[in-house]
């Protein structure tokens, strides 16, 4: 009981007393348990290493600058391939993503029984695994190359797009739809009219968002041999070139850079 | 017109809503529903065009049943049932004029109604009655982009448009200021006597109730207390309905020839 009778006034604290000691229990094991796990780390970890790192670093750097600029040639094609990836990807995954959201949304599902577990479990499933893990198995599969690529990235992407969407579309002013429903509105015009023009902006803004982080993640699939410029990545890497590392790690970082400088303005035209 | 018998309400919280409500309206008679919050009103005209599912009893519009209706003939049925809702209730995000139209959803297929591509009739239908609350010049503009007053005009067109023999109407003036409320009601009340629409408008603002309409029903605990006309809620009659309170300064007539001007200055 937070009030106290003192002196004929009421003296008010935030906890009683047995909750302010809780509360300090509960941060004396907090730090208690920080402690003892950096003690293990630290253990564990050879410090010889992280001591010599430095010295490491500066080596790579030295041998890494400056960047084998005539190599740029060979990298429009890689990077192009990366683009078409990321792009197609979410293409793909976005056409997937709309009827797994309807599925999924408690107000829209056709049954929340059936239909809509499976597809909470279709958004869980594809969420919960790396593209770069999808990718390897899509290798084993359907063998390296860009449509690997594609298709890891449009899986991977379809758990997140039909999250963010099925969320929106949750959010919607039900009142807007009733009125659509008294008009005696089919089904599938209720949807039309009633759902769709609310979600337009989330789902637009969903779209570029995940257009833009597909970018960084196909970046690094050819890393596994689904195609992009990691491939050339991973092969400078082998042989360690690392004045073309350090290029291709600039050309990323300007892929990236322009990506989200897209993705602001269409964001910002959207909504 | 329109008769419910018997119509019960029980919410699945065990909430009786309605209780066997008895109700007959004749052709082209507009109705007020008052009571306090929570007694019902809602319910009751979303029962009738079953926006929610009455529990036990029967709605008649026009000698159809409707509580009974599969799903394909009650979206027939809700053509004729326009409605009008307290905080308008439009597509925020879609033109004026697409917001009109989409009172023609009924009538029109799904892929006509999906590309926009509604019959002339309807768009010449919809552009009378924008014109008629005078609103035409904001056929393009969002929904969002409109005023309280003017988005209940356009509420009011899309539920007009329906061509319903029968007005819903839920709370029409409580998300609007007092000149715009009377404004509001005596637009509905006028387009329903031009049509000799019947109409069921929930209200909670009694003055402006009596002012307007032919009868009024009173609603307590999801049965009816009162029926009869707007001179006979009398300070007793509306303890019946509300509970104990000073009823004599809030009854009072307002001056009708006052709210004329105020809207001939309006317009």
């Amino acid at each position: 009981m937070p009030v106290q009778d003192y002196n004929d006034q009421k003296l008010w604290q935030r906890r009683t007393g047995r909750e302010s000691l809780f509360h300090w229990v509960l941060w004396l094991t907090g730090v208690a348990i920080f402690a003892y796990c950096w003690q293990q780390i630290s253990d564990a970890t050879t410090w010889f290493f992280v001591w010599d790192a430095p010295r490491i670093a500066n080596d790579i750097w030295t041998r890494a600058t400056p960047p084998k600029w005539e190599y740029f040639t060979q990298l429009g094609k890689p990077i192009w391939d990366t683009l078409n990836i990321a792009t197609l990807g979410t293409i793909i995954a976005l056409v997937l993503a709309v009827p797994v959201a309807f599925a999924a949304a408690r107000n829209t599902t056709p049954s929340r029984f059936l239909v809509r577990p499976i597809a909470l479990l279709i958004i869980v499933a594809t969420r919960s695994i790396n593209s770069l893990i999808w990718a390897l198995l899509l290798i084993a599969i359907i063998g390296p190359g860009v449509f690997a690529g594609v298709v890891a990235i449009a899986i991977r992407s379809i758990g997140f797009c039909a999250k963010l969407l099925y969320e929106a579309i949750e959010e919607i002013d039900e009142t807007q739809v009733e009125a659509i429903t008294a008009t005696g509105a089919s089904r599938w015009q209720i949807m039309a009219y009633g759902i769709v023009p609310q979600i337009l902006p989330a789902f637009a803004g969903i779209a570029v968002f995940r257009w833009d982080i597909n970018i960084r993640e196909s970046t690094v699939l050819g890393l596994v041999g689904a195609g992009g410029i990691g491939l050339q990545l991973s092969s400078s890497l082998n042989v360690l070139a690392w004045p073309q590392v350090s290029l291709i790690l600039l050309v990323i970082l300007l892929a990236v850079v322009i990506s989200e400088w897209v993705s602001a303005k269409v964001r910002g035209a959207i909504i | 017109m329109l008769r419910l018998e018997k119509l019960v309400k029980t919410y699945k919280t065990g909430d009786q809503a309605l209780k066997a409500v008895d109700l007959e309206i004749p052709e082209g008679q507009v109705l007020a529903l008052i009571g306090p919050s929570g007694a019902g009103k809602s319910t009751l005209i979303r029962c009738i065009n079953r926006l929610v599912e009455p529990t036990s009893g029967k709605v008649y519009l026009a000698g159809t049943e409707l509580t009974g209706l599969s799903a394909g003939a009650l979206r027939k049925e809700r053509r004729r049932m326009g409605m009008i809702f307290q905080e308008y209730a439009l597509v925020e995000r879609l033109t004026v004029m697409e917001n009109v139209l989409s009172g023609r959803l009924g009538y029109v297929g799904f892929w006509r109604s999906f590309l926009r591509k509604f019959p002339q009739s309807d768009v010449d239908e919809a552009f009378r009655l924008l014109d008629r609350v005078g609103l035409a010049h904001m056929a393009d503009k969002r929904a969002d982009e409109l005023s309280g007053g003017q988005r209940q005009r356009v509420g009011i067109c899309r539920a007009l448009i329906q061509n319903p023999a029968l007005l819903l109407v839920d709370e029409p003036t409580a998300s609007l200021d007092p000149k715009t409320s009377r404004q509001i009601m005596r637009l509905i009340c006028e387009l329903c006597k031009e049509r000799g629409l019947a109409a069921i408008i929930n209200i909670h603002d009694v003055a402006l109730a009596q002012m307007f309409v032919q009868r009024v029903i009173g609603l307590r605990f999801g049965a009816v207390e009162f029926d009869g006309p707007p001179d006979g809620l009398t300070p007793d009659v509306l303890t019946t309905i509300y509970g104990e309170e000073d009823w004599e300064a809030t009854i009072e007539k307002v001056d009708d020839e006052e709210i004329d001007d105020t809207i001939e200055a309006a317009q």
